[in-house]
């Protein structure tokens, strides 16, 4: 009952006029940059970040976290009006959702997409809810030892389960890693990695400076080249009787949604899956189960809800990790993370303690973003359609000077400006040899807290490495880290010995 | 493909070792008694974790004999992401001697006009509506100033309007 107490609590501080106006304001913009082919959440949080200085820290997150929600909505719309991923979250919604605007179903297409985020949102809002508590709770006890093995854990769960080249994505983390290195030593407060003797980076890197960079510019230059021709829009009309028609079909497949939103919430918390797998395997698991399998992939609604519940689902459960542990689950609960500690508010365990209001009116905020997408999805559809046929040109030319003047103005320094389109080149180059980018943001905005909680560890048990092991928790994360980083080994080691079996039995 | 990965393998080699080389400014051995790593330990030997995986991968593209399949550029479209850089850093290098208002609104124009082939309404509504967007968002409200090299004069008399 305590929770309610909270909650309302926090409802009391989201339902105010202004963050009630900013929750809206963060929707839409959040529906305009998901619908954006190329542009997802995480590029939208990378881009608005600088532009948030305009309203106070706590309703900042609020607007971040409302655009976060909106570009998982948005990420559907031209999935299925343009065959486009809106963003790498939406994948799987075309496969359906596609070949349904195509069979003049467009707008159905477009009501399942927005009832099933809408009730994954929900769902995982209320998952996140009852777990965000306990589980700071939890957190309390951890020192740097837990707090080292946990960013031990969240980077090996790349490794294991991230599905990249094993090789690159450790290159990428610790090129992270040690990028957050540059500055000043935090220990002995020595200068180091001061590069061409620089003095911008006497400030180190900051995390937004390689967001806007490799989400922003990286981003835009892979869209120019991916992008030669510009698509065909299909047009989608919404009348009230499709709505109802709409409704009507949703409502017989809450199987299959709740299925997918509570699937969507646990990967989401995984910094190395995250929406777009889940939205995948949420896709996979409704074909198999699903009476009409054979229909996937021809237009089957199912195929729209299930995906669209999975990845709105998964976007709050990365909050979890985010709010409670300080650990984000996705690149853009690391944004949110970054700003967060830009604005003098630590993610952890103490925030639910020291900020309460903050905590509860984001988590109700939460509840409100989630229906103000729905609406503002349903109700600007026409919009988005117009929308839609912008010549490419011209939203790569706005992108390009907000990542310019937005890297500019939280530290008012040209240096600044300058890494951006060093990590855009670089990130555009990288990306483009299959190299993860999200490790590599991941392990700029943890590597601080890596880096101090190790060193604080060993300093105060005077060098004994087994400090690490020795108290239960810590010891429990880095032997999961452990199994993690040795799950790649032994598949491949597992493939060796099969397909050595095989030649020994051609016959087989 | 796989030149392009040779080579991406490659420099990350030698930004590993630019960055060990500026580590080792620092100690990164271990202070016995003190307690833990010194201060260039971490970005040192983190590096030279991305040396032997970037090396591996270098090992690993000449010992697979994999067809090389597909080029690492699109022909088509390189032209155009090098001018689009070459245009930034163009712009970049304009703010500091003839400021944001004059760099940022050649980019748009270039942008619009020559790269995007637009016309002439679009172009200029865009080129001169973005930098009053942007004195009015950056400069009015949040009271974040934008370098203005030369022009720096033309805005006293909108700072005495505006504050």
């Amino acid at each position: 009952m305590e929770l309610l107490g909270h909650l309302a609590d926090g409802f009391a501080t989201s339902l105010s006029p202004i963050n009630l106006f900013i929750v809206l304001l963060g929707v839409t913009a959040g529906l305009f940059i998901g619908a954006m082919p190329g542009l997802g959440s995480v590029n939208g949080v990378a881009i608005v970040l600088p532009l948030t200085f305009i309203v106070p820290p706590s309703s900042a997150i609020i607007l971040l976290a409302a655009i976060y929600y909106g570009a998982m909505y948005g990420g559907a719309i031209s999935s299925i009006l343009l065959g486009i991923p809106g963003a790498s979250t939406a994948v799987a919604t075309t496969f359906d959702g596609r070949p349904m605007a195509q069979q003049g179903k467009a707008g159905l297409a477009l009501i399942a997409a927005a009832t099933a985020s809408f009730v994954g949102g929900t769902i995982s809002v209320i998952l996140f809810t009852l777990f965000a508590s306990p589980l700071a709770d939890v957190a309390l006890a951890f020192g740097p030892p837990e707090e080292f093995a946990l960013v031990l854990l969240a980077f090996t769960t790349f490794v294991g389960l991230g599905g990249d080249d094993v090789l690159k994505t450790i290159i990428m983390i610790c090129l992270g890693l040690a990028l957050s290195t540059v500055g000043l030593d935090l220990i002995s407060g020595q200068p180091r990695l001061i590069f061409f003797d620089q003095p911008g980076f006497y400030s180190g890197i900051s995390f937004l400076v390689l967001a806007i960079g490799t989400y922003g510019v990286g981003e835009i230059l892979y869209t120019i080249e991916t992008s030669k021709s510009s698509p065909t829009v299909t047009p989608a009309k919404i009348t009230f009787k499709e709505l109802k028609y709409g409704f009507k079909e949703m409502n017989k497949l809450w199987k299959t949604m709740s299925f997918g939103s509570i699937m969507g919430f646990f990967v989401g918390m995984l910094p190395a899956a995250g929406a777009t797998p889940a939205a995948l395997m949420a896709y996979g698991l409704a074909k198999l189960t699903s009476k009409n399998g054979d229909n996937f992939g021809k237009g089957a609604i199912e195929g729209v809800a299930a995906p669209e519940t999975a990845n709105n689902a998964a976007s709050t459960g990365s909050l979890l990790p985010m709010l409670t542990l300080g650990i984000p689950g996705s690149p853009t609960t690391a944004l949110l993370l970054g700003g967060m500690v830009m604005w003098g508010l630590v993610p952890g365990p103490l925030l639910f303690i020291e900020q309460p209001d903050f905590v509860w009116g984001l988590i109700s905020s939460l509840y409100t973003a989630n229906l103000a997408a729905v609406l503002v999805n349903l109700a600007l559809i026409p919009v988005f359609v117009w929308a839609l046929r912008m010549p490419f040109t011209v939203l790569c030319a706005i992108v390009l000077i907000l990542c310019l003047v937005g890297g500019y103005a939280p530290s008012q320094k040209l240096h600044d400006v300058w890494l951006i389109i060093g990590f855009g080149v670089g990130g555009y180059l990288l990306r483009k040899a299959d190299y993860p980018m999200a490790p590599l943001v991941l392990a700029l905005v943890l590597g601080p807290l890596m880096e101090k909680s190790f060193r604080q560890t060993l300093i105060s048990e005077q060098g004994n490495v087994m400090a690490f092991i020795e108290r239960p928790l810590s010891g429990t994360f880095i032997a999961l880290s452990v199994i993690f980083f040795l799950l790649p080994l032994l598949n491949s080691l597992r493939r060796l010995a099969r397909s050595k079996t095989t030649a020994d039995n051609p016959a087989e | 493909m796989v030149l392009a990965d040779r080579l991406i393998a490659a420099a990350l080699m030698a930004l590993s070792v630019y960055f060990m080389w500026h580590a080792s400014a620092l100690p990164i051995g271990w202070e016995g008694t003190s307690g833990g790593p010194g201060g260039g330990a971490f970005p040192f030997w983190l590096s030279a974790i991305i040396f032997l995986c970037a090396g591996g991968v270098l090992v690993r593209s000449f010992a697979s004999n994999i067809q090389d399949a597909g080029s690492y550029f699109d022909p088509e479209t390189l032209g155009s992401v090098s001018m689009v850089v070459i245009a930034l850093v163009i712009t970049v290098a304009i703010i500091p001697w003839g400021g944001a208002y004059i760099a940022l609104p050649l980019f748009l124009l270039w942008y619009l006009k020559i790269f995007g082939k637009h016309g002439w309404f679009l172009t200029l509504c865009l080129t001169i509506g973005t930098p009053i967007f942007l004195f009015m968002f950056f400069e009015v409200t949040l009271k974040i100033l934008l370098p203005k090299g030369l022009t720096q004069p033309l805005f006293v008399p909108l700072y005495a309007y505006f504050f």
